[in-house]
């Protein structure tokens, strides 16, 4: 026997870039996040070939569940052609030899940071969040050994009391994303930069959400199933942003979210934010058989 | 004979046949080298006042902290007369218990108010959070609760969303006193409450505490360096020198006939 | 001093046994003597006058009673529905209990607090008792007139009153409650005409209805119909021990 018996033959990068051992860590602590949902477990955060803030967490969360069957959808802003999502995609096709797509049912893995797609998604697909900052609690306790301490002791009373103090100068909760959500009756989470219309998509849904922060070295999960309540008043409901009656002026759908876009006159046109959503409705506006799974919500609505 | 004076025969009370509110027996608690109390028992029952009076360092300040349990003694036993804690030594609960028993059953006022407030939140926010940690979720009871916590302290209603750190010291004190009782403590504890404020507010504010405790015979003990604010407030006297009661009694025995000699010098002193 | 015996009949309220009072004054090195040994019995409905000098500690026997002052030996047991407690030795929180219920202690001078309107601080004592606000407040402004203070008084502060005014109404305040014990502590110095009568009139309802009583009057006659007994205090001269003492 030679030693060249004994080890693997010479290759650029591992498969999934990350090192064998560096997924091991990450698969460890993923289970342990969908074992205590909305807990933040910490974990090693490795160098991968992009700044630290872009998605790094997300990005080693996803290559950590790839393998070579693997479909990934890769979101920023709501859009897949943006140069951040092309990039993460190709990265994803080319050390994993992931098929790339930009359809949400076809997905296996979509990796986000604002927005969760408007279809529906389905028990074998996974959704990782990425987290530029995991502690709901930063805003009301710099000091991140306490925020760990009131997490353990279910302290959030301050986080009513941001909510409280809105509502007083306002008249309104004002908080539009990251909005605090308690996972699991539990722990509260901040779910990422997902605007409110999208935290309601957490609540008992079929899928599992993975979350992850590599700068902060936190990740968390919410597991099917998994009851996702943002903090609220009993007297002052929850209310998504205000875009049930907004109509896409590409697609002329209504009741989705739109991203607005001021127009030279100062009035604004609406544009549906889920791109490829978009996409399908116009191809099926035109006469292609597109299929289109069930959204979440349903002419404005969520029931 | 002087031995006499300061063996006045203690003994059980016999007409007062309510359970004390707050017992704490035998409590001793060092820093290093230094004792800061010695073997000091305090008790005090549903709707009194106990005035602490010593000089800095007397250990007053230190059994106080551990009436708040921020602090725990190396010996020593703490009972609160509370529904469902009457069998339990408070200093045996865990931080999480520790932490719902102070929110819902002890109130705090501080000299020093950013120990009691946060600052950067507003004064009616400051109280609601009290509420908050006790688990209310309704806004509009909320709102209510906070306006009427600050109004009982004589807080000025078109100011209730200013932040404590644009307000007066003696307006700080007010917040502090709304958020003290705003769930009905079994004990308000009072630590130097007046303190650095000036002569004139430390009246007003010593005015509302006085009233606040006859309408809703709060139970409270009250620590300060000042006699004057002790006897405008105090039923009942200890005093404290060198981490041990010296000498305690009805206020104005204490102040009319005081018999410890450390006594007499704080009381001539005075007056 | 040999026991002075309540008239037969009346129920014993208080019965004094050696009871002393001495100061010591530990940054003088002196000691002050007050009283020594006194012994006596007061009965229910009773009235005892105290006589004697300046500074034969008439008033530091009230106060004593009263344990504003702490005695140095002796006892005063005190009658009370519950049984006989020691005056002398009793816990302070039963002392202060017997404040609020029985024992009442009238003098002429007022801690009057700031912001505190005259007929609720007249009002306090039925209050704490257990009496509705408006009913403690009806009967304030009754012994508020009967002892002559103008009715647009009422709602002021006594801090700002005149010292006769103030002297009303801490009389008011201190007989509005039926106590079981009176101690008065000069209360007619200084009264008007009203106001003394108001409350002679009101000390002869009392010892009526059976409330017991031992005072010190700057004018004995005053009171003269209700007095029973008259003990005689004298000043004690003894030997200041502080001559013995290293300086």
């Amino acid at each position: 026997m030679t030693l060249k018996d004994l080890t693997k033959p010479w290759a650029a990068f591992n498969y999934g870039f990350l090192d064998e051992s560096a997924k091991r860590e990450l698969r460890r602590k993923m289970l342990k996040a969908v074992a205590v949902p909305g807990y933040q477990v910490p974990y090693a955060s490795r160098e991968v070939p992009m700044a630290r803030g872009w998605g790094t967490g997300g990005l080693q969360a996803t290559l950590t569940l790839l393998k070579p069957t693997s479909v990934v959808k890769v979101i920023d802003q709501g859009a897949d052609d943006s140069v951040n999502a092309v990039s993460i995609r190709k990265f994803f096709a080319r050390v994993g030899g992931a098929v790339e797509t930009e359809d949400t049912q076809k997905a296996t893995i979509i990796q986000s940071r604002h927005r969760i797609p408007e279809e529906k998604l389905r028990e074998d697909q996974i959704l990782v969040l990425q987290v530029p900052d995991p502690e709901p609690l930063r805003a009301v306790q710099p000091d991140m050994s306490i925020a760990r301490e009131m997490h353990g002791d279910a302290d959030y009373g301050q986080l009513w009391l941001v909510l409280y103090e809105q509502l007083v100068k306002s008249g309104r909760i004002i908080q539009g994303s990251s909005y605090p959500s308690m996972v699991n009756g539990r722990y509260v989470i901040s779910p990422s930069p997902i605007p409110r219309w999208d935290v309601k998509k957490l609540h008992q849904a079929d899928h599992l959400t993975i979350l992850s922060a590599g700068r902060e070295k936190r990740i968390y999960a919410v597991p099917p199933y998994t009851n996702v309540e943002p903090l609220v008043f009993d007297d002052v409901p929850y209310r998504v942003e205000d875009h049930q009656d907004k109509t896409c002026y590409r697609s002329n759908v209504t009741g989705f979210f739109m991203n607005e876009l001021p127009q030279d006159d100062g009035s604004s046109r609406h544009e549906l934010s889920d791109s490829h959503f978009g996409v399908k409705q116009i191809r099926r506006n035109e006469g292609e058989a597109v299929e289109i799974a069930k959204t979440w919500y349903n002419n404005g609505r969520m029931d | 004979m002087a031995a006499l004076f300061n063996t006045v025969p203690r003994h059980e009370p016999r007409l007062m046949l309510a359970e004390p509110m707050l017992s704490m027996r035998g409590i001793s608690k060092s820093f290093g080298e230094v004792k800061a109390v010695i073997d000091v028992d305090v008790t005090v029952y549903p709707g009194e006042v106990l005035g602490i009076v010593g000089e800095s360092g007397s250990g007053k300040s230190t059994l106080l902290r551990m009436m708040n349990l921020e602090d725990t003694p190396e010996a020593g036993s703490y009972h609160l007369s509370l529904p469902d804690q009457e069998e339990r030594n408070l200093f045996t609960l865990d931080r999480f218990e520790r932490r719902m028993l102070r929110a819902r059953h002890i109130g705090i006022v501080y000299q020093n108010p950013h120990l009691g407030l946060l600052m950067g939140h507003t004064s009616s926010g400051n109280v609601a959070e009290r509420l908050l940690i006790a688990g209310n979720r309704n806004f509009a009871d909320l709102r209510s609760r906070a306006r009427e916590s600050l109004q009982a302290s004589e807080f000025p209603l078109e100011r209730i969303d200013a932040r404590p750190r644009e307000l007066s010291g003696g307006m700080q004190q007010r917040v502090q006193l709304a958020k003290a009782i705003a769930l009905e403590p079994a004990v308000l504890l009072l630590d130097e409450p007046t303190t650095g404020l000036d002569v004139s507010v430390q009246a007003l504010v010593l005015d509302t505490l006085k009233r606040l405790q006859q309408e809703r015979a709060i139970t409270m003990v009250l620590v300060s360096h000042d006699l004057g604010v002790i006897r405008t407030m105090a039923d009942r006297v200890m005093v404290m020198r060198r981490g041990r009661v010296v000498e305690q009694g009805l206020a104005d025995q204490i102040f009319q006939d005081p018999q410890h000699e450390y006594t007499q010098q704080l009381v001539h002193a005075k007056l | 001093m040999d026991m002075q015996v309540s008239k037969s009949g009346a129920s014993p309220v208080l019965r004094v046994e050696g009871l002393s009072k001495q100061f010591e004054m530990h940054h003088l090195r002196r000691t002050l003597y007050a009283f020594e040994d006194l012994n006596f019995e007061l009965g229910e409905g009773e009235f005892i006058l105290l006589k004697g000098e300046n500074g034969a500690g008439k008033s530091t026997l009230l106060r004593t009673l009263y344990r504003s002052y702490r005695p140095r030996a002796g006892h005063a047991f005190y009658h009370t529905k519950e049984g006989v407690i020691d005056l002398a030795a009793a816990a302070d929180v039963d002392i202060a209990v017997l404040r609020r219920r029985e024992i009442g202690f009238v003098t002429q001078f007022l801690n009057a607090r700031p912001r505190v309107a005259a007929e609720e601080v007249v009002a306090e004592p039925l209050r704490l008792a257990g009496t509705p606000h408006a009913e403690a407040l009806v009967e304030a402004r009754r012994w508020l007139a009967a002892f002559g203070v103008k009715k647009q008084l009422w709602p002021a502060y006594p801090s700002t009153f005149s010292g006769g005014e103030q002297q009303k109404v801490n009389l008011a305040r201190a007989l509005i409650l039926p106590q079981r014990l009176l101690l008065l502590d000069e209360p007619t110095a200084s009264l008007d005409h009203t106001a003394r009568k108001a409350l002679v009139d009101r000390l002869t309802e009392l010892k009526a209805s059976g409330v017991a009583m031992i005072g010190v009057f700057h004018h004995p006659e005053d009171v003269a119909g209700l007095i029973d007994r008259e003990i005689h205090l004298k000043a004690i001269k003894i030997e200041d021990e502080a001559d013995n003492v290293v300086q």
